[in-house]
Protein backbone atom coordinates (compact mmCIF):
# COMPACT_ATOMS: atom_id res chain seq x y z
CA UNK A 1 0.00 0.00 0.00
CA UNK A 2 0.83 3.65 -0.78
CA UNK A 3 0.33 6.79 1.22
CA UNK A 4 0.06 10.13 -0.17
CA UNK A 5 0.04 13.36 1.61
CA UNK A 6 -0.84 15.92 0.14
CA UNK A 7 -0.54 20.07 1.28
CA UNK A 8 -2.51 22.54 -0.62
CA UNK A 9 -1.92 26.26 0.16
CA UNK A 10 -2.96 29.72 -1.09
CA UNK A 11 -0.28 31.16 -3.63
CA UNK A 12 1.71 33.29 -2.43
CA UNK A 13 -0.03 36.11 -4.57
CA UNK A 14 -3.20 35.44 -2.71
CA UNK A 15 -3.83 36.99 0.64
CA UNK A 16 -4.67 34.87 3.14
CA UNK A 17 -6.16 36.30 6.17
CA UNK A 18 -6.88 32.74 8.43
CA UNK A 19 -2.84 33.06 8.15
CA UNK A 20 -2.61 36.43 9.17
CA UNK A 21 -5.13 36.04 12.04
CA UNK A 22 -2.68 33.04 13.09
CA UNK A 23 0.15 35.04 12.81
CA UNK A 24 -1.66 37.89 14.81
CA UNK A 25 -2.82 35.33 17.74
CA UNK A 26 1.04 33.27 18.04
CA UNK A 27 2.81 36.93 18.27
CA UNK A 28 0.12 38.04 21.20
CA UNK A 29 1.20 35.01 22.77
CA UNK A 30 5.32 36.10 22.75
CA UNK A 31 5.90 34.57 19.51
CA UNK A 32 7.44 37.37 18.04
CA UNK A 33 10.12 36.36 15.22
CA UNK A 34 7.16 35.16 12.43
CA UNK A 35 8.43 36.29 9.17
CA UNK A 36 5.13 34.99 7.53
CA UNK A 37 2.28 32.40 8.95
CA UNK A 38 0.57 30.16 6.06
CA UNK A 39 -2.48 28.03 6.85
CA UNK A 40 -3.70 25.24 4.05
CA UNK A 41 -4.74 21.71 3.97
CA UNK A 42 -3.80 18.60 4.76
CA UNK A 43 -4.89 15.29 2.43
CA UNK A 44 -3.52 11.86 3.18
CA UNK A 45 -5.07 9.35 0.72
CA UNK A 46 -4.18 5.47 0.90
CA UNK A 47 -3.30 3.98 -2.12
CA UNK A 48 -4.03 -0.11 -3.08
CA UNK A 49 -1.26 0.27 -5.70
CA UNK A 50 2.73 -0.82 -5.54
CA UNK A 51 3.04 1.68 -8.20
CA UNK A 52 4.63 4.30 -6.84
CA UNK A 53 5.51 5.91 -10.96
CA UNK A 54 1.56 5.44 -11.85
CA UNK A 55 0.78 6.54 -7.97
CA UNK A 56 2.29 9.56 -8.69
CA UNK A 57 0.47 10.39 -11.95
CA UNK A 58 -2.91 9.25 -10.55
CA UNK A 59 -2.42 12.11 -7.60
CA UNK A 60 -1.31 14.67 -9.95
CA UNK A 61 -4.48 14.39 -11.89
CA UNK A 62 -6.59 14.34 -8.58
CA UNK A 63 -4.58 17.16 -7.52
CA UNK A 64 -5.62 18.87 -10.77
CA UNK A 65 -9.13 17.77 -11.14
CA UNK A 66 -10.77 18.36 -7.48
CA UNK A 67 -8.34 18.83 -4.66
CA UNK A 68 -6.72 22.09 -5.68
CA UNK A 69 -8.13 25.19 -7.76
CA UNK A 70 -5.44 26.45 -9.53
CA UNK A 71 -6.74 30.04 -9.89
CA UNK A 72 -5.96 30.23 -6.24
CA UNK A 73 -4.09 27.41 -4.69
CA UNK A 74 -0.53 25.25 -5.22
CA UNK A 75 0.02 21.52 -3.86
CA UNK A 76 3.16 19.26 -2.95
CA UNK A 77 3.12 15.90 -2.45
CA UNK A 78 4.72 12.94 -1.41
CA UNK A 79 4.49 9.51 -1.96
CA UNK A 80 5.88 6.92 0.84
CA UNK A 81 5.16 2.43 1.12
CA UNK A 82 2.75 2.36 3.87
CA UNK B 1 -42.14 28.85 -19.29
CA UNK B 2 -40.39 26.53 -16.59
CA UNK B 3 -38.24 26.91 -13.71
CA UNK B 4 -36.02 24.32 -12.75
CA UNK B 5 -34.26 24.29 -8.95
CA UNK B 6 -32.05 22.01 -7.99
CA UNK B 7 -31.01 20.14 -4.88
CA UNK B 8 -28.10 19.18 -3.64
CA UNK B 9 -27.38 17.53 -0.27
CA UNK B 10 -26.90 20.69 1.89
CA UNK B 11 -28.51 23.51 -0.76
CA UNK B 12 -30.78 25.31 2.05
CA UNK B 13 -32.62 27.97 -0.19
CA UNK B 14 -33.90 25.16 -2.84
CA UNK B 15 -37.56 25.95 -0.97
CA UNK B 16 -37.37 29.36 -0.45
CA UNK B 17 -36.23 29.41 -4.54
CA UNK B 18 -38.86 27.17 -5.49
CA UNK B 19 -41.68 28.97 -3.08
CA UNK B 20 -40.92 32.16 -4.92
CA UNK B 21 -40.81 30.93 -8.59
CA UNK B 22 -44.63 29.07 -7.53
CA UNK B 23 -46.14 31.42 -5.52
CA UNK B 24 -44.74 35.12 -6.05
CA UNK B 25 -43.88 35.14 -9.60
CA UNK B 26 -46.88 32.29 -10.31
CA UNK B 27 -44.31 30.21 -12.84
CA UNK B 28 -44.61 26.33 -12.85
CA UNK B 29 -41.42 25.04 -11.26
CA UNK B 30 -40.16 21.92 -10.49
CA UNK B 31 -37.37 20.28 -8.05
CA UNK B 32 -34.24 18.23 -9.92
CA UNK B 33 -32.05 16.14 -7.37
CA UNK B 34 -28.76 16.38 -8.18
CA UNK B 35 -28.29 12.97 -9.28
CA UNK B 36 -30.95 13.50 -11.71
CA UNK B 37 -29.54 14.59 -15.49
CA UNK B 38 -32.75 15.48 -17.39
CA UNK B 39 -33.31 19.31 -17.89
CA UNK B 40 -35.60 19.01 -20.74
CA UNK B 41 -38.28 21.28 -21.49
CA UNK B 42 -37.22 23.47 -18.73
CA UNK B 43 -36.44 27.36 -19.27
CA UNK B 44 -34.19 28.31 -16.46
CA UNK B 45 -32.20 26.51 -13.92
CA UNK B 46 -31.87 27.74 -10.65
CA UNK B 47 -28.81 26.53 -8.40
CA UNK B 48 -29.93 27.79 -5.19
CA UNK B 49 -27.85 28.89 -1.76
CA UNK B 50 -26.72 26.29 0.77
CA UNK B 51 -23.88 24.33 2.32
CA UNK B 52 -23.87 21.60 -0.66
CA UNK B 53 -21.41 18.57 0.54
CA UNK B 54 -20.48 20.45 3.92
CA UNK B 55 -18.88 23.06 1.91
CA UNK B 56 -16.23 19.99 1.92
CA UNK B 57 -12.19 20.80 0.38
CA UNK B 58 -13.82 24.01 -1.38
CA UNK B 59 -17.31 25.61 -1.78
CA UNK B 60 -19.23 23.90 -4.22
CA UNK B 61 -16.19 21.63 -5.23
CA UNK B 62 -17.69 18.21 -4.81
CA UNK B 63 -21.12 19.18 -6.00
CA UNK B 64 -19.83 20.48 -9.21
CA UNK B 65 -19.10 16.99 -10.04
CA UNK B 66 -22.92 15.30 -8.85
CA UNK B 67 -24.20 13.80 -12.20
CA UNK B 68 -26.59 17.08 -12.49
CA UNK B 69 -23.80 19.55 -13.41
CA UNK B 70 -23.03 17.68 -16.68
CA UNK B 71 -26.56 18.65 -17.63
CA UNK B 72 -26.58 22.18 -16.29
CA UNK B 73 -23.41 22.29 -18.36
CA UNK B 74 -24.55 21.21 -22.05
CA UNK B 75 -28.07 23.14 -20.75
CA UNK B 76 -25.60 26.82 -20.52
CA UNK B 77 -23.93 25.72 -23.31
CA UNK B 78 -27.15 25.22 -25.62
CA UNK B 79 -28.39 28.56 -24.25
CA UNK B 80 -30.43 27.98 -21.39
CA UNK B 81 -30.92 30.38 -18.68
CA UNK B 82 -28.61 29.20 -15.70
CA UNK B 83 -28.72 31.35 -12.14
CA UNK B 84 -26.39 30.52 -9.38
CA UNK B 85 -26.95 31.96 -6.30
CA UNK B 86 -24.74 31.90 -3.42
CA UNK B 87 -23.69 28.48 -3.09
CA UNK B 88 -24.99 28.26 -6.52
CA UNK B 89 -22.65 30.77 -7.91
CA UNK B 90 -19.65 29.40 -5.83
CA UNK B 91 -20.41 25.96 -8.04
CA UNK B 92 -20.58 27.72 -11.13
CA UNK B 93 -17.24 29.18 -10.42
CA UNK B 94 -15.42 25.66 -9.37
CA UNK B 95 -17.48 24.01 -12.55
CA UNK B 96 -16.28 27.24 -14.99
CA UNK B 97 -19.18 28.17 -16.50
CA UNK B 98 -17.82 31.52 -15.02
CA UNK B 99 -14.97 32.71 -14.48
CA UNK B 100 -13.00 33.55 -11.10
CA UNK B 101 -12.98 31.82 -7.58
CA UNK B 102 -14.23 32.72 -3.71
CA UNK B 103 -12.33 33.37 -1.16
CA UNK B 104 -12.66 33.44 2.52
CA UNK B 105 -14.20 36.97 3.11
CA UNK B 106 -11.25 39.55 4.15
CA UNK B 107 -12.45 39.38 7.68
CA UNK B 108 -13.26 35.76 7.97
CA UNK B 109 -16.46 36.48 9.54
CA UNK B 110 -19.65 34.73 8.03
CA UNK B 111 -21.76 37.78 7.05
CA UNK B 112 -25.61 37.47 7.35
CA UNK B 113 -27.04 40.85 6.88
CA UNK B 114 -28.93 43.14 4.17
CA UNK B 115 -26.42 44.92 1.78
CA UNK B 116 -26.84 47.26 -1.04
CA UNK B 117 -26.02 46.55 -4.64
CA UNK B 118 -26.33 48.45 -7.96
CA UNK B 119 -27.52 47.31 -10.89
CA UNK B 120 -24.11 47.43 -13.17
CA UNK B 121 -25.38 45.92 -16.83
CA UNK B 122 -29.52 46.03 -17.35
CA UNK B 123 -29.02 44.96 -20.73
CA UNK B 124 -29.37 41.33 -19.76
CA UNK B 125 -31.76 38.70 -19.35
CA UNK B 126 -31.98 38.64 -15.70
CA UNK B 127 -31.93 42.52 -14.91
CA UNK B 128 -34.18 43.95 -17.80
CA UNK B 129 -36.25 45.53 -15.20
CA UNK B 130 -33.80 47.32 -13.41
CA UNK B 131 -32.39 50.89 -14.23
CA UNK B 132 -28.94 51.31 -15.36
CA UNK B 133 -27.38 51.96 -11.81
CA UNK B 134 -30.48 50.95 -9.49
CA UNK B 135 -29.87 50.42 -5.89
CA UNK B 136 -30.93 47.50 -4.47
CA UNK B 137 -31.10 46.23 -0.86
CA UNK B 138 -31.06 42.76 -0.53
CA UNK B 139 -29.77 40.05 1.92
CA UNK B 140 -26.18 38.52 1.53
CA UNK B 141 -25.26 35.01 4.08
CA UNK B 142 -21.44 33.57 3.29
CA UNK B 143 -18.88 32.85 4.79
CA UNK B 144 -17.08 32.58 0.82
CA UNK B 145 -18.33 35.76 -1.12
CA UNK B 146 -14.51 37.45 -1.42
CA UNK B 147 -14.81 36.81 -5.71
CA UNK B 148 -11.01 36.55 -6.88
CA UNK B 149 -10.00 37.21 -10.61
CA UNK B 150 -6.55 37.71 -12.03
CA UNK B 151 -6.08 40.87 -13.44
CA UNK B 152 -6.41 39.60 -17.46
CA UNK B 153 -9.93 38.45 -16.11
CA UNK B 154 -11.24 41.39 -14.21
CA UNK B 155 -10.19 43.22 -17.57
CA UNK B 156 -11.85 40.59 -19.68
CA UNK B 157 -15.36 40.42 -17.50
CA UNK B 158 -15.09 44.90 -17.43
CA UNK B 159 -14.57 44.60 -21.71
CA UNK B 160 -17.10 42.42 -22.17
CA UNK B 161 -19.64 44.21 -19.70
CA UNK B 162 -20.18 40.75 -17.60
CA UNK B 163 -19.98 42.67 -14.20
CA UNK B 164 -23.92 42.76 -12.92
CA UNK B 165 -23.89 43.64 -9.73
CA UNK B 166 -21.61 45.54 -7.46
CA UNK B 167 -21.71 46.40 -3.42
CA UNK B 168 -22.32 50.02 -2.89
CA UNK B 169 -23.33 52.13 -0.29
CA UNK B 170 -26.61 53.45 0.26
CA UNK B 171 -26.64 56.28 -2.05
CA UNK B 172 -25.27 54.12 -4.39
CA UNK B 173 -20.87 54.88 -4.33
CA UNK B 174 -19.03 51.73 -4.99
CA UNK B 175 -15.96 51.91 -2.56
CA UNK B 176 -14.14 50.10 0.02
CA UNK B 177 -16.52 51.07 2.47
CA UNK B 178 -19.04 49.32 0.70
CA UNK B 179 -17.77 46.20 0.23
CA UNK B 180 -18.50 43.71 2.67
CA UNK B 181 -16.47 40.63 2.05
CA UNK B 182 -13.39 42.14 0.22
CA UNK B 183 -14.36 40.96 -3.20
CA UNK B 184 -12.59 42.03 -5.83
CA UNK B 185 -13.35 45.58 -7.59
CA UNK B 186 -16.94 45.08 -5.04
CA UNK B 187 -17.90 42.40 -7.45
CA UNK B 188 -21.65 40.87 -6.46
CA UNK B 189 -22.46 39.15 -9.62
CA UNK B 190 -21.62 38.44 -12.88
CA UNK B 191 -22.35 36.75 -15.94
CA UNK B 192 -20.73 34.52 -18.73
CA UNK B 193 -19.88 36.22 -21.99
CA UNK B 194 -22.51 34.46 -23.56
CA UNK B 195 -25.28 36.53 -21.33
CA UNK B 196 -27.05 33.41 -20.19
CA UNK B 197 -25.74 31.97 -17.11
CA UNK B 198 -25.57 34.87 -14.13
CA UNK B 199 -23.94 33.95 -10.57
CA UNK B 200 -24.67 36.23 -7.76
CA UNK B 201 -24.23 36.22 -3.97
CA UNK B 202 -27.29 38.09 -2.37
CA UNK B 203 -30.34 36.31 -2.17
CA UNK B 204 -32.84 37.61 -4.43
CA UNK B 205 -35.25 35.19 -3.19
CA UNK B 206 -34.98 36.40 0.32
CA UNK B 207 -36.04 39.95 -1.15
CA UNK B 208 -38.90 38.97 -3.30
CA UNK B 209 -41.82 40.27 -1.21
CA UNK B 210 -42.97 43.21 0.43
CA UNK B 211 -44.46 41.26 3.57
CA UNK B 212 -40.98 39.99 4.26
CA UNK B 213 -39.23 43.36 3.98
CA UNK B 214 -38.18 44.35 0.22
CA UNK B 215 -38.90 43.24 -3.16
CA UNK B 216 -35.48 44.46 -4.65
CA UNK B 217 -34.58 41.02 -5.79
CA UNK B 218 -37.26 39.84 -6.92
CA UNK B 219 -36.72 41.47 -10.33
CA UNK B 220 -34.48 39.30 -11.24
CA UNK B 221 -37.10 36.44 -11.67
CA UNK B 222 -39.45 38.46 -13.21
CA UNK B 223 -36.54 39.85 -15.45
CA UNK B 224 -36.48 36.15 -16.85
CA UNK B 225 -39.99 35.76 -17.51
CA UNK B 226 -40.17 39.05 -19.29
CA UNK B 227 -36.92 37.60 -21.32
CA UNK B 228 -38.34 34.58 -22.17
CA UNK B 229 -41.74 35.88 -23.48
CA UNK B 230 -40.29 38.98 -25.29
CA UNK B 231 -38.01 36.07 -27.45
CA UNK B 232 -41.21 33.95 -27.98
Amino acid sequence: MLRAEISITLKRTVADPQGLTIRHALESLGYKGLADVRAGKLVVLKLNSQNKKKAQQEVEQMCKKLLANPIIEEYRFKITEE
Amino acid sequence: MKFGVVVFPGSNCDKDCFYVIKDVLKQPVKYIWHQDTELKRLDCVILPGGFSYGDYLRTGAIARFSPVMKSVAAFAAKGGTVIGICNGFQILLEAGLLPGVMLRNAGLHFICRHIYIKAQNTRTRFTNLYREGQVLNIPIAHNEGNYYIDSDGLKELKDNDQVAFRYCSAAGVVDGSANPNGALDNIAGIINKKGNVLGMMPHPERSSETDLGLRDGYFIFESIVKWLEVKR
